[in-house]
Protein backbone atom coordinates (compact mmCIF):
# COMPACT_ATOMS: atom_id res chain seq x y z
CA UNK A 1 0.00 0.00 0.00
CA UNK A 2 1.84 3.23 -0.99
CA UNK A 3 1.07 6.61 0.06
CA UNK A 4 -0.22 8.39 -2.97
CA UNK A 5 -3.53 5.35 -2.47
CA UNK A 6 -6.17 7.08 -0.27
CA UNK A 7 -8.38 4.67 1.64
CA UNK A 8 -11.25 3.21 0.15
CA UNK A 9 -13.68 4.77 2.85
CA UNK A 10 -11.92 7.96 2.17
CA UNK A 11 -12.36 8.49 -1.37
CA UNK A 12 -16.17 7.19 -1.28
CA UNK A 13 -16.70 9.93 1.33
CA UNK A 14 -15.69 12.65 -1.17
CA UNK A 15 -17.74 11.06 -4.10
CA UNK A 16 -20.48 10.61 -1.09
CA UNK A 17 -19.92 14.73 0.06
CA UNK A 18 -20.24 15.75 -3.58
CA UNK A 19 -22.88 13.88 -4.45
CA UNK A 20 -24.86 15.81 -0.96
CA UNK A 21 -23.65 19.26 -2.41
CA UNK A 22 -25.16 18.02 -5.66
CA UNK A 23 -28.63 17.05 -3.85
CA UNK A 24 -28.70 20.39 -2.60
CA UNK A 25 -28.64 22.39 -6.18
CA UNK A 26 -31.12 20.13 -7.59
CA UNK A 27 -33.34 21.13 -4.66
CA UNK A 28 -33.53 24.49 -6.08
CA UNK A 29 -33.96 23.09 -8.94
CA UNK A 30 -36.99 20.84 -8.89
CA UNK A 31 -38.99 23.59 -6.97
CA UNK A 32 -38.23 25.70 -9.85
CA UNK A 33 -39.42 22.71 -12.34
CA UNK A 34 -42.52 22.33 -10.51
CA UNK A 35 -43.23 26.42 -10.47
CA UNK A 36 -42.33 26.28 -14.39
CA UNK A 37 -45.49 25.98 -16.98
CA UNK A 38 -46.35 22.40 -18.20
CA UNK A 39 -44.39 21.24 -21.36
CA UNK A 40 -47.67 19.74 -23.22
CA UNK A 41 -49.53 22.41 -25.44
CA UNK A 42 -52.96 20.68 -23.59
CA UNK A 43 -51.50 21.04 -19.94
CA UNK A 44 -50.32 24.45 -20.23
CA UNK A 45 -54.13 25.45 -22.04
CA UNK A 46 -55.84 23.54 -18.96
CA UNK A 47 -53.86 24.98 -16.28
CA UNK A 48 -53.73 28.41 -17.73
CA UNK A 49 -57.73 27.85 -17.77
CA UNK A 50 -58.20 26.72 -14.12
CA UNK A 51 -55.87 29.53 -12.76
CA UNK A 52 -58.08 32.31 -14.66
CA UNK A 53 -61.40 30.51 -13.80
CA UNK A 54 -60.37 29.49 -10.28
CA UNK A 55 -59.45 33.37 -9.75
CA UNK A 56 -62.95 34.71 -11.47
CA UNK A 57 -65.26 32.04 -8.94
CA UNK A 58 -63.06 33.64 -6.09
CA UNK A 59 -64.12 37.37 -7.07
CA UNK A 60 -67.55 36.26 -7.96
CA UNK A 61 -68.10 34.41 -4.80
CA UNK A 62 -66.32 37.29 -2.93
CA UNK A 63 -68.86 40.06 -4.55
CA UNK A 64 -72.09 38.10 -4.29
CA UNK A 65 -71.48 37.41 -0.24
CA UNK A 66 -70.31 40.87 -0.07
CA UNK A 67 -73.68 41.87 -2.01
CA UNK A 68 -76.49 39.97 -0.21
CA UNK A 69 -75.00 41.23 3.10
CA UNK A 70 -74.05 44.94 2.30
CA UNK A 71 -77.27 44.91 0.03
CA UNK A 72 -74.73 47.22 -1.81
CA UNK A 73 -76.67 46.27 -5.32
CA UNK A 74 -74.56 44.85 -8.30
CA UNK A 75 -71.35 47.01 -7.29
CA UNK A 76 -69.06 45.20 -5.03
CA UNK A 77 -69.75 42.16 -7.61
CA UNK A 78 -68.89 44.15 -10.44
CA UNK A 79 -65.93 45.09 -8.39
CA UNK A 80 -64.71 41.74 -7.54
CA UNK A 81 -65.42 40.42 -10.63
CA UNK A 82 -63.20 42.76 -12.23
CA UNK A 83 -60.24 42.20 -9.27
CA UNK A 84 -60.49 38.51 -9.77
CA UNK A 85 -59.65 38.62 -13.60
CA UNK A 86 -57.18 40.33 -12.47
CA UNK A 87 -55.75 37.78 -10.21
CA UNK A 88 -56.42 35.31 -12.72
CA UNK A 89 -54.18 37.43 -14.98
CA UNK A 90 -51.77 37.58 -12.17
CA UNK A 91 -51.94 33.84 -11.72
CA UNK A 92 -51.47 33.11 -15.42
CA UNK A 93 -48.21 35.55 -15.53
CA UNK A 94 -46.35 34.26 -12.43
CA UNK A 95 -46.96 30.50 -13.92
CA UNK A 96 -45.51 31.80 -17.16
CA UNK A 97 -42.92 33.63 -15.52
CA UNK A 98 -42.08 30.29 -13.37
CA UNK A 99 -42.86 32.16 -10.62
CA UNK A 100 -44.83 28.81 -9.13
CA UNK A 101 -47.74 29.82 -7.13
CA UNK A 102 -46.26 31.96 -4.65
CA UNK A 103 -48.09 35.41 -4.05
CA UNK A 104 -45.28 37.85 -3.96
CA UNK A 105 -42.24 38.62 -5.67
CA UNK A 106 -39.51 36.71 -4.15
CA UNK A 107 -37.99 35.59 -7.13
CA UNK A 108 -37.85 39.21 -8.61
CA UNK A 109 -36.10 40.03 -5.99
CA UNK A 110 -33.45 38.07 -7.18
CA UNK A 111 -32.98 38.56 -10.62
CA UNK A 112 -33.80 42.35 -10.39
CA UNK A 113 -30.27 42.68 -9.44
CA UNK A 114 -29.20 40.60 -12.75
CA UNK A 115 -31.65 42.42 -14.81
CA UNK A 116 -30.71 45.97 -13.75
CA UNK A 117 -26.83 45.18 -14.49
CA UNK A 118 -28.14 44.18 -18.40
CA UNK B 1 -81.72 1.53 -19.66
CA UNK B 2 -80.27 4.09 -21.38
CA UNK B 3 -79.07 5.69 -18.30
CA UNK B 4 -77.39 2.63 -17.49
CA UNK B 5 -75.02 2.46 -19.98
CA UNK B 6 -74.21 6.44 -19.27
CA UNK B 7 -71.04 7.35 -20.11
CA UNK B 8 -71.74 9.24 -16.68
CA UNK B 9 -73.26 6.57 -14.40
CA UNK B 10 -69.87 5.56 -12.91
CA UNK B 11 -69.62 8.57 -10.96
CA UNK B 12 -73.31 7.80 -9.28
CA UNK B 13 -72.87 7.94 -5.66
CA UNK B 14 -75.33 5.15 -4.22
CA UNK B 15 -75.60 4.63 -0.32
CA UNK B 16 -74.83 0.99 0.46
CA UNK B 17 -76.01 1.41 4.04
CA UNK B 18 -78.35 4.08 4.90
CA UNK B 19 -77.51 6.44 8.30
CA UNK B 20 -80.19 9.11 8.90
CA UNK B 21 -79.13 11.57 11.66
CA UNK B 22 -81.56 13.83 12.00
CA UNK B 23 -81.83 15.94 8.80
CA UNK B 24 -78.25 14.44 7.53
CA UNK B 25 -77.82 12.00 5.23
CA UNK B 26 -74.33 10.52 6.52
CA UNK B 27 -74.54 6.96 4.19
CA UNK B 28 -72.33 4.95 3.54
CA UNK B 29 -71.82 5.30 0.08
CA UNK B 30 -69.27 3.67 -2.50
CA UNK B 31 -67.39 6.68 -2.48
CA UNK B 32 -66.69 5.84 1.16
CA UNK B 33 -66.33 2.44 0.34
CA UNK B 34 -63.68 3.14 -1.54
CA UNK B 35 -61.93 5.52 0.73
CA UNK B 36 -62.12 2.94 3.40
CA UNK B 37 -60.51 0.33 0.72
CA UNK B 38 -57.97 3.24 -0.20
CA UNK B 39 -57.26 3.29 3.15
CA UNK B 40 -56.80 -0.28 4.28
CA UNK B 41 -54.47 -0.93 0.72
CA UNK B 42 -52.10 2.04 1.66
CA UNK B 43 -51.73 0.80 5.21
CA UNK B 44 -51.38 -2.92 4.10
CA UNK B 45 -49.00 -1.62 1.48
CA UNK B 46 -46.85 0.26 4.18
CA UNK B 47 -46.94 -2.11 6.85
CA UNK B 48 -47.17 -5.32 5.43
CA UNK B 49 -44.05 -4.10 3.28
CA UNK B 50 -41.97 -2.70 5.79
CA UNK B 51 -43.26 -6.16 8.17
CA UNK B 52 -39.93 -7.70 7.61
CA UNK B 53 -37.97 -4.79 7.62
CA UNK B 54 -35.00 -6.52 6.48
CA UNK B 55 -31.70 -4.89 5.98
CA UNK B 56 -31.53 -6.07 2.39
CA UNK B 57 -34.93 -5.40 1.12
CA UNK B 58 -37.12 -7.65 -0.98
CA UNK B 59 -38.89 -6.38 -3.85
CA UNK B 60 -41.93 -5.23 -2.08
CA UNK B 61 -40.02 -3.94 0.84
CA UNK B 62 -38.13 -1.79 -2.24
CA UNK B 63 -40.99 -0.35 -3.69
CA UNK B 64 -42.77 0.77 0.47
CA UNK B 65 -38.87 2.34 1.07
CA UNK B 66 -38.95 4.03 -2.47
CA UNK B 67 -42.28 5.59 -2.00
CA UNK B 68 -41.16 6.97 1.33
CA UNK B 69 -37.38 8.44 0.25
CA UNK B 70 -39.66 9.58 -2.83
CA UNK B 71 -41.70 11.68 -0.93
CA UNK B 72 -39.02 12.67 1.50
CA UNK B 73 -36.72 14.26 -1.54
CA UNK B 74 -39.91 16.38 -2.45
CA UNK B 75 -40.23 17.60 0.98
CA UNK B 76 -36.83 18.28 1.41
CA UNK B 77 -36.58 20.14 -1.92
CA UNK B 78 -39.38 22.14 -2.04
CA UNK B 79 -39.43 23.29 1.61
CA UNK B 80 -36.00 22.43 3.18
CA UNK B 81 -35.40 21.69 6.44
CA UNK B 82 -38.05 23.40 8.06
CA UNK B 83 -40.55 20.74 6.08
CA UNK B 84 -39.56 17.84 8.11
CA UNK B 85 -42.53 18.06 10.79
CA UNK B 86 -44.76 17.96 7.70
CA UNK B 87 -43.85 15.19 6.36
CA UNK B 88 -46.17 12.72 7.85
CA UNK B 89 -48.78 14.69 6.69
CA UNK B 90 -47.70 15.04 3.25
CA UNK B 91 -46.87 11.14 3.21
CA UNK B 92 -50.07 10.69 3.71
CA UNK B 93 -52.01 13.11 1.13
CA UNK B 94 -49.69 11.53 -1.31
CA UNK B 95 -51.04 7.80 -0.61
CA UNK B 96 -54.73 8.74 -0.21
CA UNK B 97 -54.93 10.40 -3.55
CA UNK B 98 -52.19 8.05 -5.16
CA UNK B 99 -54.20 4.83 -3.58
CA UNK B 100 -57.96 6.47 -4.37
CA UNK B 101 -56.47 7.30 -8.05
CA UNK B 102 -55.39 3.84 -8.33
CA UNK B 103 -58.60 1.77 -6.94
CA UNK B 104 -60.37 3.90 -9.37
CA UNK B 105 -58.40 2.91 -12.56
CA UNK B 106 -59.71 -1.18 -11.69
CA UNK B 107 -62.69 -1.45 -13.76
CA UNK B 108 -66.22 -1.20 -11.98
CA UNK B 109 -64.48 0.69 -9.11
CA UNK B 110 -65.29 3.95 -8.23
CA UNK B 111 -63.08 6.54 -8.31
CA UNK B 112 -63.62 9.19 -5.33
CA UNK B 113 -61.05 11.92 -6.59
CA UNK B 114 -63.47 12.37 -9.64
CA UNK B 115 -65.70 14.54 -7.12
CA UNK B 116 -65.03 17.91 -6.40
CA UNK B 117 -66.60 18.14 -2.85
CA UNK B 118 -63.93 15.17 -2.37
CA UNK B 119 -60.87 16.83 -3.33
CA UNK B 120 -62.35 20.27 -2.71
CA UNK B 121 -62.17 19.18 1.17
CA UNK B 122 -58.48 17.78 0.99
CA UNK B 123 -57.92 20.89 -0.64
CA UNK B 124 -59.43 23.52 1.88
CA UNK B 125 -57.42 21.43 4.65
CA UNK B 126 -54.46 21.88 2.93
CA UNK B 127 -55.37 25.52 2.56
CA UNK B 128 -56.32 26.28 5.90
CA UNK B 129 -53.92 24.16 7.66
CA UNK B 130 -51.04 26.46 5.88
CA UNK B 131 -53.01 29.51 6.23
CA UNK B 132 -52.95 28.86 10.30
CA UNK B 133 -48.63 27.40 10.16
CA UNK B 134 -48.12 30.69 8.70
CA UNK B 135 -50.01 33.24 11.02
CA UNK B 136 -48.08 30.85 13.90
CA UNK B 137 -44.82 31.23 12.69
CA UNK B 138 -45.00 34.85 11.54
CA UNK B 139 -47.55 35.89 13.18
CA UNK B 140 -48.94 39.26 11.92
CA UNK B 141 -46.20 39.58 9.81
CA UNK B 142 -47.76 37.00 7.42
CA UNK B 143 -49.90 39.82 6.17
CA UNK B 144 -47.22 40.92 4.29
CA UNK B 145 -47.66 38.04 1.73
CA UNK B 146 -50.12 40.47 0.18
CA UNK B 147 -48.38 43.60 0.14
CA UNK B 148 -44.86 42.69 -2.12
CA UNK B 149 -42.06 45.05 -1.06
CA UNK B 150 -40.87 47.27 -3.78
CA UNK B 151 -44.77 47.84 -4.00
CA UNK B 152 -45.99 52.14 -3.88
CA UNK B 153 -48.07 52.31 -1.22
CA UNK B 154 -50.48 54.32 -3.14
CA UNK B 155 -50.95 50.97 -5.43
CA UNK B 156 -51.71 49.19 -2.13
CA UNK B 157 -55.51 49.23 -2.01
CA UNK B 158 -55.56 47.86 -6.05
CA UNK B 159 -52.86 45.56 -5.56
CA UNK B 160 -53.74 43.69 -1.82
CA UNK B 161 -57.71 42.18 -2.87
CA UNK B 162 -55.98 41.48 -6.15
CA UNK B 163 -53.00 39.25 -3.96
CA UNK B 164 -55.77 38.09 -1.39
CA UNK B 165 -57.78 36.90 -4.64
CA UNK B 166 -54.99 34.86 -6.15
CA UNK B 167 -54.56 33.65 -2.61
CA UNK B 168 -58.21 32.19 -2.41
CA UNK B 169 -58.11 30.78 -5.74
CA UNK B 170 -55.41 28.36 -4.16
CA UNK B 171 -57.88 25.59 -2.68
CA UNK B 172 -59.81 25.95 -6.09
CA UNK B 173 -57.36 25.48 -8.34
CA UNK B 174 -55.80 22.82 -6.62
CA UNK B 175 -59.00 20.47 -6.54
CA UNK B 176 -60.13 21.47 -9.55
CA UNK B 177 -57.05 20.38 -11.41
CA UNK B 178 -57.14 16.81 -9.97
CA UNK B 179 -61.20 16.34 -10.05
CA UNK B 180 -61.09 16.98 -13.43
CA UNK B 181 -58.68 15.03 -14.35
CA UNK B 182 -60.04 12.01 -13.78
CA UNK B 183 -63.84 12.85 -14.39
CA UNK B 184 -62.15 13.80 -17.89
CA UNK B 185 -60.14 10.86 -18.03
CA UNK B 186 -62.51 7.77 -16.48
CA UNK B 187 -65.83 9.74 -18.99
CA UNK B 188 -63.12 9.26 -21.92
CA UNK B 189 -62.45 5.76 -21.46
CA UNK B 190 -66.42 5.00 -21.19
CA UNK B 191 -67.38 6.81 -24.33
CA UNK B 192 -64.89 5.16 -26.34
CA UNK B 193 -65.37 1.22 -24.88
CA UNK B 194 -69.43 2.47 -26.09
CA UNK B 195 -68.33 2.10 -29.27
CA UNK B 196 -66.41 -0.68 -28.84
CA UNK B 197 -69.61 -2.53 -28.97
CA UNK B 198 -71.93 0.02 -31.45
CA UNK B 199 -68.84 -0.45 -33.77
CA UNK B 200 -69.19 -4.06 -34.19
CA UNK B 201 -66.39 -5.85 -36.16
CA UNK B 202 -64.93 -1.96 -36.54
CA UNK B 203 -64.88 -2.07 -32.82
CA UNK B 204 -61.21 -3.25 -32.39
CA UNK B 205 -60.25 0.77 -33.52
CA UNK B 206 -61.77 1.77 -29.79
CA UNK B 207 -60.56 -0.88 -28.12
CA UNK B 208 -57.44 -0.30 -29.12
CA UNK B 209 -57.96 3.24 -27.99
CA UNK B 210 -59.37 2.16 -25.09
CA UNK B 211 -55.91 -0.09 -24.20
CA UNK B 212 -53.60 2.97 -24.90
CA UNK B 213 -55.82 5.32 -22.78
CA UNK B 214 -56.13 3.29 -20.02
CA UNK B 215 -52.14 3.08 -20.03
CA UNK B 216 -52.43 6.75 -19.98
CA UNK B 217 -55.20 6.89 -17.40
CA UNK B 218 -52.22 5.23 -14.93
CA UNK B 219 -49.79 8.10 -15.94
CA UNK B 220 -52.28 10.51 -14.91
CA UNK B 221 -53.53 8.93 -11.75
CA UNK B 222 -49.86 9.13 -10.25
CA UNK B 223 -49.00 12.47 -11.79
CA UNK B 224 -52.48 13.97 -10.57
CA UNK B 225 -51.07 12.41 -6.90
CA UNK B 226 -47.81 14.15 -7.34
CA UNK B 227 -49.05 17.25 -8.57
CA UNK B 228 -51.62 17.55 -5.45
CA UNK B 229 -48.87 16.82 -3.18
CA UNK B 230 -45.93 19.15 -4.26
CA UNK B 231 -48.43 22.09 -4.77
CA UNK B 232 -48.77 21.06 -1.15
CA UNK B 233 -45.62 21.03 -0.25
CA UNK B 234 -45.04 24.37 -2.56
CA UNK B 235 -48.17 26.18 -0.68
CA UNK B 236 -46.59 24.65 2.48
CA UNK B 237 -42.91 26.50 1.98
CA UNK B 238 -44.66 29.89 1.08
CA UNK B 239 -46.26 29.83 4.72
CA UNK B 240 -42.66 28.77 5.95
CA UNK B 241 -40.43 31.32 4.35
CA UNK B 242 -41.76 34.47 4.09
CA UNK B 243 -39.62 36.66 1.33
Amino acid sequence: MSDEQTPEPLRSLDARLKDARDRETEGSRARDQAGAPPKSALGLAFRVSVEILAALAVGVGIGWVLDRWLGTGPWLLVTFVLLGGAAGMLNVYRMARGFGYAAGYRKTDAKADNNEGT
Amino acid sequence: MAEAHSPLAQFDIKPLIPIRVGDLDLSFTNSSLFMVLTLVAASTFLVMGMRRHALVPGRWQSITELSYVFIANMVRDTVGAAGRPYFPFIFTVFMFVLFGNMWGMIPYSFTFTSHIIVTFAMAIVVFVGVTVIGFIKHKLHFLSFFMPPGVPLIMAPLLVPIEIISYLSRPISLSVRLFANMLAGHTLLKVFAGFVISLGLFGVVPLAFVVALTGLEIVIAFLQAFVFTILTCLYLNDALHLH
